[in-house]
């Protein structure tokens, strides 16, 4: 029964890097006090960004929405606590760009007064699964684990599509991190609480939590809760090996399919879920409440007092490090996120958003610097790379910006989970490389785009001046026609100017243009031909540019 | 506390910490075993010549890349560890001048022609000993026999001075006398004149496998003992700088068909166990076809690779134009190593054929 293996299979690749979970994983979940200054972004998800539905000035309570969702794949943000709404400008955030971003920046009252009115399902285990998936869209919630994928469009599987099973991801293989370790082990029964509703809102009855066995305490308590549920939920402990935590590897580890390239996980009947945002699939159901907080894990050597803190969305991180204890001197570099796959700061100003698992201080020993070398093909980047990509030859071409070969290399395939960068003896930043590679293969392709569009439109006005022409020499031609045909009306009129009026008036349209043609055959027949001449020019041009036209809207 | 100059850089911000002159300096310690067995068997004459090529390497290095406008590259170690390589590929009574521009050839035509290290072709120390054998096929065949050291028979080490930097040998030591044939070389000479390879092999020949394992017999500096050779080779192996894919199936790929020959004519042909203990198949399959710049990234390719090295040695072995195979083999192959690259891409995730739905 199921599609969950009872043996483990292995993904390929992948590194070990040291764990260093010892720093922050015995420290209990500390809820933080609330900031002086919360700065929200708009934008904190895979997808659209959100436009802001308040004012400056404006009064909100806990929980109301601060910006409204653009488009399917976005997700509303909320105010974190009640208070004034003192700005809504430009603020430093955590992005590899280092450009800032539009924030909500929220002075709290300090009452922490909820919006009135949020209200989740009595019995979600009952509820229709639409009901449910408003409430998970509404409440905001995107994936914790780090993609911030929004959640509820993982919740609605496409037609024609099965869940057969949900995954819930408790692998947590970022060396470092501990707050999905913490979670499970204080938080279990909200835990399985959610994956209840999950499993009622998919339809589906198969459940696997894995979890990677250095982290025996979250092992059992899961275990414990999974129970008590009965025999839905397995739980099922991974060795030790980075990025198990990914959803495509994972999934490979579980079930033994592998996610088509291009495709969703859905397409081989699997679901990914991060623990966290179970828990916060629960809150949000059963309760009403938005995602206004996340727990962080506050480690590396560089900090005074590792812990793991539930913070609300929009505290600075020099907030946590204060709260910490501060730096140890020494410290040469901020991360969001793991050490694998994190951001690095650049201002501890920037504030916690929904995607920030682990805030990390990190010693010149933790981060080794140096200096890129030659490749000597060692191979060890393919044997690390879980995707079975050639980081070698990838980063080559990269180099060399050789975009279509690239491309062929499955470069979009890459998950950028930098074991072949962790492994490189000559220190090249290869997933560096391949960023930029994807970055310039977007840019040339719209670039592309933009120039296709621009030519269809050149062409369209080319044709519209030469139809416009052509009427022009059309109307001259008529009206050159018709003078003649006066002209020669007149000549006739001399001789027989009673005779006239008969044949105005009788003769066919045809015959006087017959007529006209014999009066003046010269002068006529170029009129024509030039008319024809810029008709047929005008068609072709025409023609020319529904094509170019049809090509554009293709590669749209 | 507000410093605010955290070193932003992308991910991922930790390293394994492996380095390039680390993993030249991992198979220098793996070549080191072989490398005393070797001065203790041939004497003070091996070290000159291993100190003479491996600094005519180092040296050359300095001089090209000094020449190219780079910075120094000696640090990287690869140059020592070409000179050194090549050093065990040569007979141990080499002149110096036949070291010296080997060393430099293996730098200088070998690698920095083609750009440096990480993009040279072929193995620099193999396609410079293959140079040196042909251009000095006199001094490249000069095989003494193993003087220990610490024994009676060997050169002192002004004796040696004057052995490899003056091509004298001290009055009354007679040339003949202390060189011979390679057990391969034996084979092929006696069987090629119809004598069966129990009759060229024994005899006052004398070809003893215990001696041959432990790496007392004639031959190049780095053809001496298997025991030692295959200790380095799986030290390398530990220290994960390669898989078993290249070696093992180079070995497979030569003793393969020497057993089936083997079953076939005993006479004719010497048994698999002589092929693997005599002559550089180790040090080759070990030390040479495992260089990381000139072998297959896959492990599907190096399998290939390994497989027609081992194959190319047999049958130069048994039927070419020289009695040791390994040098050609592996340059041989390394030459087709873009095309199997080529052929042999991993299989990426998710793009199976067959994936099951």
């Amino acid at each position: 029964m199921g599609i969950a293996l009872s043996v483990l299979r292995r993904f390929h690749g992948g590194v070990h890097p040291p764990e260093n979970k010892a720093i922050s994983a015995g420290a209990a979940i500390e809820v933080m006090p609330l900031a002086k200054r919360l700065f929200v972004p708009l934008h904190q998800h895979f997808g659209a960004p959100c436009e802001a539905v308040v004012q400056t000035g404006e009064k909100v309570l806990k929980g109301q929405i601060l910006g409204q969702p653009q488009g399917f794949v976005s997700s509303p943000v909320h105010a974190p606590t009640s208070g004034t709404v003192v700005s809504l400008e430009e603020f430093p955030v955590h992005h590899p760009s280092g450009l800032p971003m539009l924030c909500a920046i929220l002075e709290p009252d300090g009452e922490d007064r909820w919006l009135p009115g949020l209200k989740g399902l009595e019995d979600p285990e009952k509820a229709e699964p639409a009901a449910i998936r408003r409430l998970i869209q509404d409440a905001g919630i995107v994936g914790l684990g780090g993609a911030t994928f929004p959640s509820f469009i993982k919740m609605s599987p496409p037609k024609g599509k099965v869940a057969e099973l949900l995954l819930i991801n408790g692998v947590e293989c970022e060396p470092y991190l501990t707050c999905d370790a913490r979670l499970m082990e204080e938080r279990a029964g909200g835990i399985v609480e959610g994956i209840r509703i999950m499993l009622r809102a998919l339809q589906t009855g198969e459940c696997v939590i894995g979890i990677e066995d250095n982290k025996p305490a979250a092992v059992k308590a899961m275990e414990v809760a999974a129970k008590a549920d009965g025999g839905r939920i397995r739980v099922v402990r991974l060795p030790v090996m980075y990025p198990q935590g990914s959803e495509k590897q994972l999934i490979e580890v579980v079930t033994g399919r592998q996610v088509p390239s291009g495709g969703l996980p859905v397409d081989v009947g699997v679901i990914v879920h991060n623990v966290g945002t179970a828990l916060a699939i629960r809150d949000a159901v059963r309760e009403g409440k938005p995602l206004i907080s996340r727990v962080v894990t506050v480690s590396g050597r560089g900090i005074q007092r590792p812990a793991n803190l539930e913070v609300r969305i929009g505290t600075p991180v020099q907030d946590l490090v204060d709260h910490c204890g501060g730096l140890k001197p020494g410290v040469v570099k901020l991360v969001s996120g793991g050490p694998m796959m994190g951001v690095a700061i650049h201002t501890t100003r920037a504030p916690v958003v929904k995607g920030t698992s682990g805030i990390l201080a990190l010693l010149a020993e933790e981060v080794p610097a140096s200096r890129e070398q030659g490749c000597i093909r060692c191979g060890h980047c393919l044997q690390a790379c879980p995707m079975s990509l050639m980081p070698n030859e990838m980063a080559w071409l990269a180099r060399h910006e050789l975009l279509d070969k690239l491309a062929e290399h499955d470069l979009f395939d890459c998950i950028e989970c930098g074991s072949c960068s962790y492994v490189c003896p000559a220190s090249i930043p290869l997933v560096q490389y391949f960023r930029f590679g994807k970055f310039a293969i977007r840019n040339r392709d719209q670039e592309k785009k933009k120039q296709e569009i621009s030519r269809a439109r050149t062409l369209a006005k080319e044709a519209r001046v030469a139809r416009e022409q052509e009427e022009k020499e059309r109307k001259k031609a008529e009206m050159k026609a018709g003078m003649a045909a006066k002209k020669k009306a007149q000549v006739e009129q001399v001789p027989d100017p009673s005779a006239v009026p008969s044949v105005s008036a009788t003769a066919p349209a045809g015959e006087a243009k017959s007529a006209s043609v014999a009066a003046v055959p010269g002068g006529d027949d170029k009129a024509e031909r030039a008319a024809r001449a810029a008709k047929s020019a005008a068609a072709a041009k025409a023609a020319k540019a529904a094509k170019a036209a049809r090509q554009a809207k293709d590669a749209e | 506390m507000n410093q605010e100059k955290w070193v932003v850089g992308t991910s991922p911000h930790v390293h394994s910490g492996d380095s390039v002159p680390q993993v030249m300096q991992t198979v220098i310690w793996a070549l080191m075993p072989a490398a005393v067995l070797s001065v203790l068997v041939f004497g003070w004459a091996a070290l000159l010549v291993m100190i003479v090529t491996t600094l005519s390497a180092v040296l050359t290095e300095e001089v090209v890349t000094r020449m190219r406008g780079r910075s120094s590259a000696i640090g990287d170690r690869s140059a020592a560890l070409t000179g050194l390589l090549l050093a065990m590929t040569l007979p141990p009574h080499t002149p110096w001048w036949v070291c010296v521009v080997g060393g430099a050839f293996a730098i200088l035509i070998g690698k920095h022609l083609y750009g440096g290290l990480g993009h040279n072709p072929f193995n620099p120390a193999l396609i410079s000993r293959v140079f040196l054998l042909i251009s000095f096929p006199v001094e490249m065949t000069y095989w003494p026999h193993p003087t220990p050291l610490f024994g009676d028979s060997g050169l002192s080490l002004s004796q040696a001075f004057g052995v490899i930097f003056g091509g004298h040998y001290p009055p009354g030591m007679l040339v003949d006398a202390i060189t011979g044939a390679t057990p391969l070389g034996q084979y092929r000479i006696e069987v090629g004149l119809g004598k069966s390879v129990q009759e060229a092999l024994g005899g006052s020949y004398g070809f003893d496998y215990f001696k041959a394992t432990g790496g007392m017999i004639g031959g190049s500096l780095g053809e001496t003992s298997a025991v030692l050779l295959l200790l380095g080779g799986f030290y390398m192996m530990y220290r994960r700088l390669f898989t078993w894919h290249v070696p093992v199936s180079m070995l497979v790929g030569c003793l393969a068909p020497a057993t089936i020959f083997y079953l076939v004519n005993p006479d004719h042909y010497p048994d698999p166990f002589f092929h693997l203990v005599t002559g550089g198949l180790i040090l080759g399959a070990f030390f040479m076809a495992t260089d990381m710049v000139t072998s297959p990234v896959t492990a599907r390719g190096q399998l290939i690779f390994g497989a027609c090295c081992g194959l190319l040695t047999y049958i130069i072995r048994t039927w070419g134009g020289y009695p040791e195979g390994v040098s050609f083999a592996i340059v041989i192959m390394n030459s087709a190593v873009p095309l199997i690259d080529q052929f042999t891409r991993p299989t990426v995730y998710g793009k199976a054929k067959n994936s099951k739905k």
